[in-house]
């Protein structure tokens, strides 16, 4: 049996322990049989060309956990940013684990969705945007949305400030053996509200988890939503990202990747802008080695006058790594005065590392300025040459050199601590060896 | 300190310097003049130690040893600087940790431990106020963005920090106006002592009244055909390049 096949007869158990007759059912069963139609994605589809699940579709996973993993906190703990300063969503093998968490219904709820799901309390906010923005016809998101059960639930309402941070954080413990993962997770920020959201998904053990993870998020007029998602799992992980985000009239939503871990990574990043003079911005830096494999695929879809866009995506190649970058921009007719930017730069250290680019714009409005761009290239040799003639070994300034190519998509990361882990995580995956405070 | 044998390099199978012979002793400036293309980047830019370039036949000794055994950081470790005729944009590395990082590998080559914070921070105080350079400067990322007289600043007072013992100043003077040209010239003469040389490679003469040299050498399609004292460079201004060829 193929794991199609398995996940599709593994629905029936699902609903065993499920609320059948709670109308987010109806829409679980509507996805699975799209899912069945559809079935995964594969090579001969456009959107697909240059990364391939037949890898990742051999393995068999373990769907449903058999029982309940709990890990010790000082055994995770370097995973999280803070020991107190953020609230905390934690999952250990897609159930949540109360011990690690650190959630709050005071002035804002950052809970399970799970929760949210089956309270009433919550049922209008769900009606009104669960799987609203989500892509029905992309099947992993399908699949997603069949199975989807738990993940994080966040909302802010009007004018609310989240005064800390809030960390999602996936484990994957290995103690099932190959695991597959969907969380789901759904944000609300309502009108004027703010929030810094960390997403991360880490295995802990040497094994496969295969994660197809879902996120909506729902930006309402003037709110402001930072998002970090920090790939750095280890190198048997396999992660496809699904986020959709709507956007409101002068609502700021700025979406950091940082992939640096994992065999496959494919990220699914899609804004839609819905309101005048929104701000979308997305920032990727992708640094990977051996045969890790990472694609960005993004859409930014302006359906509204005086928005803006911006992309900028870096990676370094090394080994036999591949990288893809495809980066839509749809502008639509009564889009006007859209500013849309697109830059996707990156420098291949290997000859044997591939890096596949494509930029994608339909503009359908006469008045707006877009921009792409991208660039694949070695590190600068007259730059070499000029760090080399100022006494810096060429190891050193071949690193000095890629640090700074990566470092300043760092500037725009607005917490502090989060800013020094990253650049230690380059630091350790560029293998530099002097010491920068760049 | 410096001293060029019949040196002959060339660049992808193009033979560019054809025969140079050159000394510089410690205490002494020399300024290498000559119309474009003949030769006057290559031969800096072969003394630092630039890989495209090849040497055919000859030799560079400093301080005896042949720098052909030397790859460039370690010509650099030796005391030689390079100011660029045009400089490197390094964007993302501020100019202040750029020359930090280069201190301190050097002083790391050297058997140096690294040079203590406060040491450094009074050391590049000093330097760019000789240099009339701006602190906000310093934060910037290096070269990226710097106006022409801006980048030389720049060099000039990467070598202040420096100290070197042998300076080669490409074209140092190009894209300075006179105000900056002084300030400059003042940082080199800084420089200036009994155990120190500078090479200056300019095509104008106008450097030379604020940097008075010791000798005057005139290269032209890739050999030295000509040499003096000061007045030499002043003789040619008057003359043009035509006259020495």
């Amino acid at each position: 049996m193929d794991f199609k096949e398995k996940l599709i007869s593994s629905f029936m158990v699902f609903e065993q322990d499920i609320d059948l007759s709670n109308p987010v059912h109806e829409i679980r069963s509507r996805s699975l049989k799209k899912f069945e139609e559809k079935g995964f994605p594969n090579k001969k589809q456009e959107a697909w060309k240059y990364t391939s699940l037949a890898k990742i579709l051999k393995s068999d996973y373990g769907i449903f956990q058999k029982k309940e993993v709990t890990i010790e906190l000082k055994d995770v703990q370097k995973y999280f940013l803070y020991e107190i300063d953020t609230y905390k969503i934690v999952f250990i093998d897609g159930i949540y684990s109360p011990f690690l968490s650190d959630t709050t219904h005071d002035g804002l709820d950052v809970c399970l969705l799970s929760a949210a799901l089956t309270n009433p309390k919550y049922k209008s906010l769900i009606n009104k945007y669960f799987n609203k923005i989500s892509d029905k016809t992309d099947s992993l998101t399908l699949l997603n949305t069949s199975f989807s059960m738990e993940g994080a639930y966040i909302y802010l309402p009007k004018s609310v400030t989240a005064e800390k941070p809030i960390e999602i954080m996936h484990f994957s413990t290995g103690k099932q053996g190959d695991f597959f993962l969907q969380p789901r997770n759904l944000i609300i920020v309502e009108e004027n509200a703010e929030v810094q959201i960390l997403e991360r998904h880490q295995s802990l053990s040497n094994h496969r988890p295969f994660t197809n993870s879902v996120t909506e998020i729902y930006a309402k007029d003037s709110s402001r939503i930072d998002y970090y998602k920090i790939q750095n799992d280890r190198e048997e992980a396999y992660l496809i990202d699904n986020t959709y985000i709507s956007q409101n009239t002068k609502s700021n939503v700025h979406v950091h990747t940082f992939s640096f871990g994992g065999e496959i990574t494919r990220n699914n990043l899609n804004f839609y802008q819905n309101g005048e003079n929104c701000n979308s911005t997305l920032n990727g830096l992708t640094i990977i080695n051996a045969t890790q494999h990472v694609d960005h695929y993004t859409l930014v879809s302006h359906a509204q006058p005086n928005c803006e866009s911006h992309q900028e995506y870096k990676g370094i190649f090394s080994g036999k790594s591949v990288g893809v970058f495809n980066g839509k921009i749809l502008v639509d007719k009564i889009a006007q005065k859209t500013n849309a930017f697109q830059q996707n730069n990156n420098i291949v250290i290997d000859d044997r590392a591939t890096i596949n680019t494509k930029p994608q714009l339909e503009i359908f409005a006469d008045d707006v300025k877009c921009s792409h761009g991208c660039t694949i290239g070695q590190l600068d040799e007259e730059a070499l040459f000029y760090l080399r003639t100022r006494g810096i070994p060429i190891n050193e300034a071949r690193g000095l050199l890629t640090y700074a190519f990566a470092n300043n998509v760092l500037d725009s990361v607005k917490i502090p601590k989060l800013k020094s882990r990253i650049n230690q995580i380059i630091s350790s995956k560029l293998e530099i060896k002097i010491r920068h405070e760049l | 300190m410096l001293e060029i044998n019949n040196l002959h390099a060339s660049v992808d199978g193009k033979q560019i310097l054809k025969g140079i012979d050159l000394k510089v002793s410690s205490g002494e400036v020399h300024a290498i003049m000559g119309p474009n293309g003949s030769g006057k980047s290559t031969l800096s830019t072969v003394i630092a130690g630039h890989e495209d370039f090849e040497i055919d036949k000859g030799e560079i000794l400093f301080e005896d040893e042949d720098l052909i055994d030397f790859n460039t950081e370690e010509r650099a470790h030796k005391g030689i600087f390079l100011s660029f005729q045009y400089p490197v944009e390094i964007p993302g590395v501020t100019v202040t940790n750029f020359i930090k990082t280069s201190i301190n590998q050097m002083r790391k080559a050297n058997g140096l431990d690294e040079m203590p914070a406060n040491v450094m921070l009074k050391k590049i105080r000093e330097k760019s106020d000789l240099l009339k350079i701006d602190s906000k400067f310093l934060s910037r990322s290096l070269n990226e963005g710097f106006s022409g007289g801006e980048k030389k600043r720049n060099e000039i007072f990467q070598m202040a920090m420096l100290e070197p013992k042998l300076a080669i100043l490409d074209e140092t003077d190009s894209g300075l106006d006179i105000d900056a040209l002084k300030i400059v010239a003042n940082g080199v003469n800084m420089l200036r002592n009994d155990d120190t040389a500078v090479v200056l490679i300019t095509h104008y003469q106008r450097l030379l009244d604020y940097i008075v040299p010791d000798f005057v050498h005139v290269l032209s399609d890739g050999k030295i055909v000509k040499s003096g004292n000061k007045n030499l460079a002043i003789e040619l201004e008057a003359k043009g390049y035509d006259w020495v060829k």
